[in-house]
């Protein structure tokens, strides 16, 4: 029990301080891979609660790829720092503002969770209990039988976003010349070999 | 609980020897190796030349497209893990239920490939 | 004070033991992994490779590694420090920490998880940090160009690695790779599986950046891709982990369709062999491969790269994985 409570306190106070240096650091690209430091120490968080496949998950889909959709954003913009930092004072009511309504929200889950008596019992008892069926397996179990309708929901909000993605950011560039197999596979030997007979000593 | 955690013990301290080792294998090398930089050594390499420009350039659009179909199709991937170890349990209903997520999710990628999205020039 | 002797201390040296016990025939692997390939490829194409340093040059790696040793460590003037120091450390240490889940054994793993494929997933899609961040922190043309290169590549293969990888469990009914190997006792999965085989290996040559798809370290026309700026240590420790990944993909193909540490065949001579033996046995295999196909093929172009990744790769492995849970389904052979 000690080493996990020590190793609770270690992954905590990093996963914090890199939370501070993510905003704090001078330079966009750092922030990120504080980011990244952040998402792993979450994501050992994740495993403390017992919750494997939900840290895994973590790990593959945030740090495997969000992540790495920041850090490519940030190292293409070329962002200049300087400038950034001058429209700090105007963006802090409004950033103020949204900080103060996500804490009011934190408080009030909090507050329910220790008011209600029943809450605190259904959080004790993990479904199905742990050691008789993993967490990956308990998952499947009930998100797509009981769960299919917030599952095909989800499913469709991928959809969204991919034709999002493609609308927003594909341009076709013109004259570009591109390899198609098809006409290249359909070409015959008519098509591309000619034969000329060519009389010795006139050229062609 | 206990045991499961007990298993990820090893991947810690596995963690911690790597670190340590690669941490040891780079200082030693700083120690023992005589250390001489001069301007010529430390400029970046360009084929003999002096640098042109900065090397940190704006780059193709098409990047970002691929990792946000990246994020869309690992998350599809996520999706199918728990239903992989579930089959049993949830039979014939389950694998309908994921077809056709997979299905609605194969539109997307007709209409990516039609749009040309896939196409690296 | 002896109760944390008994809990504590000696469990922690019990593990540091083991993993120590893993890491060091792992190095020298790699080590003989890069002799092997200068030796192979040198067969080849009708040289002797290494054959000074040593018997046969068999001391020619550990000439390398005490060469590299002592060397300068560059550090290029535009680089940034912290960030150039730390994407080959974070290479290595992702190359190594994989191998904490991998069965050697019945019952012989470091970690026995119930995610262990998930895990090893997720480590192999972190391997790209080390990249972009070497490409990036070395502030010079050809890492930058390498690094994205290879990070839009590495992206595109996880995905048909991922659906491959389903494939595999659904036959296994399970995330932990002892479980994986067990289940192979009828039939190695490589058989039934067969196109997602290649799918597989075809794709770790991608995810680890060989040849056929060497491009973004192409020292034709990027130099050395995102290391041009590494000397000494710093470039050894790229270059052991990106051998060791190698060796670590191999193991995830043994162990995902060769059976991992079974015997070829279920009965007496075979299973005289103890397992880490097969495994090893197979794992060289499919290094062997891996370097055979460096020895054979030309490079290819990086539009028919990704078209290879996207276009075939991972609509085919899609479908063949609506297609083996469909037939798992409808036959009633859908393992617990």
């Amino acid at each position: 029990m000690i080493i996990q409570a020590i190793c609770f306190y270690l992954f905590a106070a990093i996963t914090i301080a890199s939370a501070v240096m993510v905003i704090s650091a001078r330079n966009p690209v750092h922030s990120v891979l504080f980011l990244i430091l952040a998402f792993f120490n979450a994501a050992a968080l994740f495993i403390l609660l017992g919750a494997e496949f939900l840290g895994m998950i973590l790990i593959v889909v945030y740090l495997g790829a969000v992540t790495v959709l920041f850090l490519f954003v940030v190292m293409m913009l070329d962002i200049n720092v300087a400038e950034l930092r001058q429209g700090f004072l105007q963006y802090l009511p409004i950033g103020g503002l949204i900080g103060l309504i996500l804490l009011a929200e934190l408080v009030l889950v909090l507050g329910s969770w220790v008011i209600t008596p029943e809450a605190q019992a259904v959080a004790r008892a993990p479904i199905p209990p742990i050691d008789e069926v993993s967490n990956t397996a308990a998952l499947g179990n009930v998100l797509y039988t009981d769960y299919i309708y917030l599952f095909q929901a989800s499913g469709i909000v991928l959809l969204v976003a991919m034709v999002g993605a493609i609308v927003l950011t594909l341009r076709s560039r013109e004259g570009v010349r591109r390899q198609s197999i098809r006409t290249q596979n359909l070409r015959s030997r008519e098509q591309s070999v000619e034969i000329k007979k060519v009389q010795s000593g006139s050229g062609v | 609980m206990e045991s499961l955690l007990r298993e990820y013990l090893p991947i810690l301290i596995f963690f911690a020897v790597a670190i340590g080792l690669s941490g040891i294998m780079i200082l030693a090398s700083y120690i023992i190796a005589r250390q001489r930089p001069d301007p010529e050594k430390v400029s970046a390499y360009e084929c003999g030349f002096e640098a042109f420009d900065d090397a940190r350039s704006r780059f193709d659009v098409r990047f970002y497209l691929v990792s946000i179909l990246f994020i869309i199709f690992d998350l599809e991937v996520a999706f199918l893990f728990p239903w992989a170890v579930s089959l049993k349990e949830t039979g014939v209903f389950g694998f309908w239920s994921m077809v056709i997520f997979l299905g609605i999710l194969t539109i997307g990628f007709i209409y990516e490939w039609k749009k040309g999205a896939l196409e690296w020039e | 004070m002896a109760e944390l002797w008994q809990g504590y201390i000696w469990p922690t040296i019990f593990i540091v033991l083991q993993i120590v016990a893993v890491l060091v025939p792992l190095l020298l692997a790699v080590a003989y992994t890069t002799y092997a390939e200068r030796k192979i490829i040198g067969a080849m194409q009708l040289r002797r490779g290494p054959n000074v340093v040593g018997p046969f040059g068999l001391l020619q790696p550990i000439a390398d590694g005490v060469k590299l040793l002592f060397k300068e460590t560059i550090l290029p003037a535009g680089a940034n420090r912290v960030v150039f120091i730390a994407a080959p450390i974070i290479t290595f240490v992702l190359s190594l920490v994989a191998w904490a889940v991998i069965p050697f054994g019945e019952g012989m793993v470091i970690a026995d998880i119930n995610v262990g494929i998930l895990y090893l997933f997720a480590i192999s899609s972190l391997g790209v940090y080390g990249i972009i961040m070497a490409g990036w922190a070395s502030n010079s043309k050809y890492p930058f160009l390498g690094a994205l290169r290879s990070a839009a590549q590495m992206v595109s293969y996880e995905v048909s690695m991922g659906f491959v990888i389903i494939t595999v469990v659904v036959c296994a009914g399970s995330l932990n790779l002892s479980e994986i190997v067990e289940a192979q006792r009828t039939v190695w999965f490589a058989i039934p599986l067969l196109p997602m085989f290649v799918i597989f290996f075809v794709s770790i040559l991608a995810e680890t950046n060989r040849t056929p798809f060497d491009l973004p370290e192409g020292e034709a026309e990027l130099v050395a891709g995102y290391f041009v700026e590494y000397s000494s240590m710093t470039f050894a420790l790229f270059f052991l982990g990106e051998y060791a990944n190698m060796l670590l993909l191999s193991g995830m193909t043994s162990i995902l369709f060769l059976g991992g540490w079974l015997p070829v065949l279920g009965f007496a001579p075979f299973t005289w062999i103890p397992g880490p033996i097969w495994l090893a046995l197979k794992i060289a295999l499919v290094m062997f491969v891996f370097i055979w196909v460096r020895a054979t093929l030309p490079r290819y172009r990086y539009d028919q790269l990704m078209r290879l990744g996207w276009k075939v790769f991972l609509p085919f492995s899609l479908f063949w994985v609506v297609l083996t849970a469909g037939v798992l389904i409808a036959f009633d052979w859908v393992p617990n």
